[in-house]
């Protein structure tokens, strides 16, 4: 029961967050909505999990946690640098 | 009342308020005039909202290996978000998005965003 409004309450926080990546005016807004997007997503497979029975999801979110942070990560450097093979260089 | 049911109370209640986190997130990144402002108010849905929801999880699995995993995961929230807030943060004033402040009102937005048109 109360599982269900928490998981609710995080459903709502997802569509709002999905009307942010669809309108925010700079990829970076998009970008934010989408990392936290992610976590939304893995929040909701951890309760589904529990409203279910079968808490064996979490192994599913524990690797979409880190594919999420990977996924930010790269379009941050392939936004700075234009390409993901580069090396990077130093901080002026 | 025993110990079992407090527990299954206690996480439950954990659960909806970490919903109400996640929600007051979203509103504020949705509600939010520019970029480091919704980064402000996307890390409260992602530290505050995800760890109560963790914890309340790890109260109703009691000790188990789910509840292992459940630390795990709060583990990775906590150390990989605020890093990823950083990094947003970085890259946007990196490209040139201009934070907007109180002097210049509404026009700061607009400005940065005539200037930076590819980042679309």
């Amino acid at each position: 029961m109360m599982l269900a409004a928490g998981m609710l309450a995080v459903l709502a926080a997802t569509a709002l967050l999905v009307a942010r990546a669809a309108v925010g005016p700079t990829v970076f807004d998009r970008l934010v909505a989408a990392n936290t997007l992610g976590n939304a997503a893995i929040l909701i497979l951890a309760i589904y999990g529990f409203l279910t029975d079968r808490p064996e999801f979490l192994d599913i979110g524990l690797v979409y946690a880190m594919l999420n942070i990977i996924g930010t990560f790269a379009v941050l450097k392939f936004l700075r640098f234009g390409a993901l093979g580069h090396a990077g260089e130093e901080e002026p | 009342m025993t110990v079992e049911m407090i527990r299954q109370w206690l996480g439950g209640g954990l659960v909806v308020v970490g919903g109400g986190f996640m929600l007051i997130g979203a509103i504020g990144l949705l509600r939010m005039p520019d970029v480091f402002t919704r980064l402000h108010a996307a890390s409260v849905a992602d530290t505050l909202g995800a760890g109560s929801i963790l914890v309340g999880l790890m109260l109703i699995a009691g000790p188990t290996l789910v509840a292992v995993k459940l630390i795990f995961l709060a583990l990775f929230f906590g150390l990989m978000s605020p890093v990823a807030t950083h990094a947003l943060a970085r890259a946007a004033l990196h490209a040139g998005v201009k934070p907007q402040l109180a002097e210049d009102g509404a026009i700061a937005a607009a400005t940065a965003e005539e200037a930076r048109p590819s980042t679309r």
